[in-house]
Order: structure tokens, then sequence, then C-alpha cells
């Protein structure tokens, strides 16, 4: 399975830090570096260019009305492949109907089919048409993912269409979209406790569901502590703006295979937290590997033996 | 109208010991901003006037008129507690306060920094650009951050109505204690560990034991976690060891019985705490827990469709790291 042979991430563009990363794994043969290069340009557009903070709507946008955010997203990310939109009957997409709290936003995708040699999901791309940083990340699914699924929580800043974007195996893509309305007046996207989001930093912690079952998917929990910054607020002293802060990359394996890829952005809750499922057939570590954007590298393991969590 | 605000900018000036600057100005009046807000005052106690804001969410019908706001007028000067939902607002009570005296504002407190309490500001600062404004040490930072956002839903909300509106940041900051004289009478401000939100500060007038509570105390409204459940429940122990004989809660009727008013806040609070541990405990994902936690409680509360499962959610993300 190529889409897994991007782990280590390491060579990374120098350009790269700032902008969204977009998996360099290949789909149909595209050489790496340059389809790289096309989706870093894209990401930085997003981020240096006209899809940052784009023009704000005094009036709430229906669902089914145009999304020019959308036709520029599809361009950049999947130029001109045809994208079929499902109709329920291979994902289960989950959003609320409005975001309650804005930064803190539940969001989940999980396919109605096991993977199979026949029949799999290479990717997941998560998309908030109306966020400052619209891509909220690119999920891929390994060997020992069993189910391919992904839960969770994202910040909305506005009345947005919300897309998960999925390619199977096949090269084809299939889209699931939903509409969410904006949270009340007092609520926002940043963090509610920067002190205890910093004192955060560094925690890291997996879950498994308990006991787990072998030879099917089990369902896993990443947590992440982690201010996951935008860097959009202007400090009010020094009238700068911090840089941007926030977990890149999310790695996860079981017993030495791929489970889980993501590359993702600050449109990630803080603390970013991530549901996915994970099929042991025996003995294993599960263990989870995250970089932030200043390189610095989380990890965290937890061992299962006859069926059992091991104490760590 | 200019005459007298001029007048009261000259003794703020004077009494005040700052920078003899020109201090006031005419109240600017763009044809968008609304007149037709009937804003009252109610004398609380003697030299304590409130105004009981709407239990509503803002609209173009009642301008962001929803949270409780107060005055007090002391020998010299007088204090005002939080600035309304928006420009409009805080210019009715500006006109307001002018009603009730003509000593100068000798200050505008502000117990948090959520927009239906802040925006108001600029009005107060339009009619006096020397007004010291106080609030919590962590407020400069939680504008900073949400401002932008609350101030396009509140255009969002209320379009045209919303006009003059902006985000004025304080111009002092307390963390810990500090007391304000107004004349007679002294104002102590006190800021509190996270709770309702990052930037809670309470006011405690000592003449007449009042205790303006921001929005750490929510009367009939849902409470609105914005801060940490842990430390909201921790804060609301230590209030209620205080013994106000008036209380003006951010939301709901000046006056209610305490401690019971606070009680019942603690008894949701509490609520959420316990289903939530449990729905953790039990490896419930955040969306079950939305779907499954405190179902029945909103039954007790105004506005809990607009609250309850974004306190859940708030909740949630916080309790599944202290476990």
């Amino acid at each position: 399975m190529d889409a897994m042979n991007c782990r280590g991430r390491r060579g990374r563009s120098p350009d790269s830090g700032a902008a969204i990363g977009m998996d360099d794994a290949v789909a149909r043969g595209t050489p790496r570096e340059p389809l790289r290069r096309r989706l870093l340009g894209a990401s930085a557009l997003l981020l240096a260019g006209g899809l940052v903070l784009p023009p704000r709507r005094a009036v709430a946008i229906e669902a089914g009305d145009p999304t020019p955010i959308w036709d520029r997203l599809r361009a950049a990310l999947f130029k001109d492949r045809p994208i079929r939109e499902d109709d329920g009957s291979l994902f289960r997409f989950d959003t609320p109907v409005r975001a309650e709290d804005a930064a803190v936003v539940p969001i989940g995708i999980e396919a109605r089919f096991a993977q199979s040699a026949a029949r799999a999901v290479r990717r997941i791309t998560l998309i908030v048409d109306n966020n400052p940083a619209p891509v909220v990340g690119t999920f891929e699914f390994g060997p020992a993912s069993g189910l391919a699924g992904i839960e969770t929580r994202v910040r909305v800043e506005e009345y947005s269409h919300v897309r998960a974007i999925v390619e199977l195996n096949d090269g084809a893509l299939v889209s699931a979209t939903r509409f969410v309305k904006a949270s009340g007046g007092c609520s926002a996207p940043a963090g509610k406790d920067r002190e205890q989001a910093l004192a955060n930093v560094g925690r890291i912690r997996l879950r498994v569901q308990q006991p787990p079952k072998l030879g099917e998917p089990n369902t896993a929990q990443l947590m992440v502590g982690h201010p996951n910054d935008s860097g959009m607020a202007m400090d009010q002293v020094t009238r700068m703006y911090a840089s941007p802060w926030f977990v890149r990359t999310v790695a996860v394996d079981y017993a030495g295979q791929a489970v889980l890829r993501a590359d993702i952005s600050f449109a990630v809750s803080e603390n970013p937290n991530f549901r996915f499922h994970f099929l042991p057939t025996g003995d294993g570590v599960l263990e989870a590997r995250v970089e932030d954007t200043r390189d610095t590298v989380f990890n965290t393991r937890l061992t299962i033996r006859n069926a059992q969590v091991e104490a760590a | 109208m200019a005459s007298l605000l001029a007048s009261a900018g000259v003794a703020l000036a004077s009494g005040a010991g700052l920078p003899q600057t020109p201090r006031t100005r005419v109240l600017p009046a763009p044809q968008q901003i609304s007149t037709q807000l009937r804003f009252e005052l109610r004398v609380l106690a003697p030299g304590v006037y409130v105004h009981a804001g709407r239990q509503e969410e803002s609209t173009r019908a009642n301008l962001g008129d929803i949270a409780n706001l107060a005055l007090v007028v002391g020998t010299h000067c007088a204090a005002v507690i939080d600035s309304g939902g928006s420009y409009a607002v805080g210019r009715a009570f500006a006109e307001a306060v002018r009603r009730v005296t003509l000593l100068p504002v000798c200050a505008l407190i502000n117990t948090h920094a959520h927009p239906d309490h802040v925006f108001g500001n600029a009005a107060f600062a339009d009619a006096d650009a020397g007004l010291r404004i106080v609030g919590h040490a962590r407020l400069p930072a939680a504008l900073a951050t949400r401002g932008p956002t609350y101030l396009h839903a509140l255009q969002r909300e209320l379009g045209a109505a919303a006009a003059g509106t902006r985000i004025v940041a304080p111009t002092e900051t307390v963390d810990g204690t500090t007391s304000i004289d107004l004349g007679g009478r002294r104002l102590l401000l006190r800021t509190w560990p996270t709770a309702h939100t990052d930037c809670d500060l309470t006011v405690w007038d000592e003449a007449s034991a009042t205790l303006f509570t921001g929005d750490l105390l929510f009367v009939e409204r849902m409470p609105a976690l914005d801060g940490s459940l842990v430390g909201w429940l921790k804060v609301i122990d230590e209030l209620r060891a205080l013994h106000p004989r008036h209380v003006l809660p951010g939301h709901g009727a000046p006056d209610s019985p305490w401690p019971a008013a606070l009680d019942e806040e603690a008894a949701y609070l509490h609520l959420l705490d316990r289903e939530v541990r449990a729905a953790i405990a039990e490896g419930r994902g955040l969306r079950e827990a939305i779907a499954s936690v405190g179902v029945d409680a909103p039954a007790h509360w105004k506005l809990a469709e607009h609250y309850h499962k974004r306190n859940v959610t708030a909740a949630y993300a916080e309790l599944e790291w202290a476990q």
C-alpha cells in the first residue's frame, strides 16, 4: 500500500512549516515531489493568499448555495477529477446541525464497509469551507486499520459547508457534505484557558476499547495536549501576530503496521483528539507519533497481550 | 447633552488628576444607530442602579440588550459595571447614566470578555476618551483572540443595528484585588481563576453590601460554560461564603435569593460534571455524550436549546483530561 510510505516525514521543505500539509503519498503513480510541491503550493495559497480569511458574509449562507471557496479548493486539491456525492450507502458522516461550541465541533466519518483488497479507503480529506484555513486535514488508512473512519473535533468559525472527500483504492473520489450553522454570539473558536492549554503540552494518551477484541476493528482514541494555535490573534502589547503552532502530523501503527497517517491544520481543535479503528490480529504494540510545527515529537504506546491491555 | 458630557469630562480630568487632554466629544450619531431602545435603570440600593437585560439571545429586536448592567454613584464620581451588548445599548446606558447623575464616570468595569457585557464600551469611550476601563488581567488577551469573532457574530445577528460597535480593550487590568473610591463608598474588585470564562471579575460595593457577580451567576438563563467546569464549581464554593445584602447576577432577576440562586446553578454544573465523567469512564465519545448527558436538565433553564449541548461539549473536552 504505497499510500503508507510517508512515515518519518524527514527532509521537509522549508516552506512547509506554515502550510497545511497535504500528504505526498501518490495516487495514480504521479511522482512524489512535483505533486507535493503542487499541493503545498495550493496550501500556501490557502494560507497566504485569497483563500485565507475570505470576506465574511453578513448574511447566513443557506445549504445548497453555490460555494466559490469550494470551487477553488476543489480545483487546487483535486484538479478536474470527478467527485461523486455519496448517497449515504458508502459512508456515515456525522456533523452537528449547529456548532454548539465553536472551538470544539465533533465531526466523524466512517466507512460502511471493512477495508479489504477489493475495496478500501485510501484517504479522507476533511474541509470546512468558510474557515480561515479550510482544509482540516488528510487522513490515510493503513493495513492495520480494519475499518476506515475518523472522528475528530474542529473549530468552526462561520456558517459553513463541511465536507469529507474520500479517495478509494481504485482512485475514485466520493464526497459527503453537510451544512453546519455557526455557534451563538458568545462562543469563539479560540481556546478557553490558555494557561491550561500550555500546561497540557507534552501530554499524550492512547485509549482502546476494553477489552480489546482480536480479529475485528477496535475503537481507539488518541489525545494530544496542544494549543494547536492558528497564530491569528494579535498580541495587544506588541501588535505582532504569534507564529502558528499546531500539530502537523499523526502516525499510528499496530504491531509495526500502519493504522493511520494524518496531516492536519490548526482547524483541528485545541488538544487534538482522534477516534479511529485498528485491527489487532494478535499481540502487539499500538504506538502513536505526533509532530508539531516546531518539530517537537510526542510519542505514546500501549501493549496488547493475550487480548488484554497491559499496564504501562 | 454635549455640554453635560463636557462638564462631566472636565470634572473627571481635574478630580482624577489625569492628563488635561481634550476628554470629551459629542456622541456620534450615525443614522443607523438605533435610539429606539427603551433603557431602564432601577434602584437596587441607595446609589446602586441596575438594568436587567432580556433573557434572550442578541437579536435585531433587542439590539444585544441581554446582560445585566449597573451604575454605582458615590459622592465624587460614579462607576459603570458592564456596558451592554452593542454600541446602541452602551449609548442608551450612557444617556441613562446622565439622567441619574451629573458626576463623572470615573471607571467602566468589565466583568469578563463576553460580547453582551463589553460591546457598549465604545459608547462610553466615545463620550470620554480618557475613560478608565478596568478588567481582569486576562481580559485584553481574551478580547484580542475572541473579539473579531464576537464582532462578526453581532454584525451577522443585528445587521445595521450593530453599527458603531467595536472592541474597546481595558485601559488597566487587575490581577487579584483592587479598589476604586467613588467618594463615600469603595468598590472592591476581585479576579477569579478560570470559571465561567478565564477573565471573570466580581465587584463588591462596600456601602450597600451589593455583590455584582458578572456571569459567575446565571439566574433562570442556562449558565454558559466557556472556561472551566471544575474551576467554576470551586469559585461557586468561595462565593457561597459571601453574605451580600444585594446581588446582581450577570443574567436574571436582580436580588435573586442568595445563596439559593447560586445553589441552583451549582446543581446544574454538578449534574454536568457527574454525567460527563460517567460518559468518559464508560468510553462514550463526545458525540454520544452530547446526545445523552443531562437530557432532562434543559427544562429548568431558559435558552437551554442554545447552551446545554455546548456545555456538555466544553465539559467533556475539559474533563477528559482530568481522568
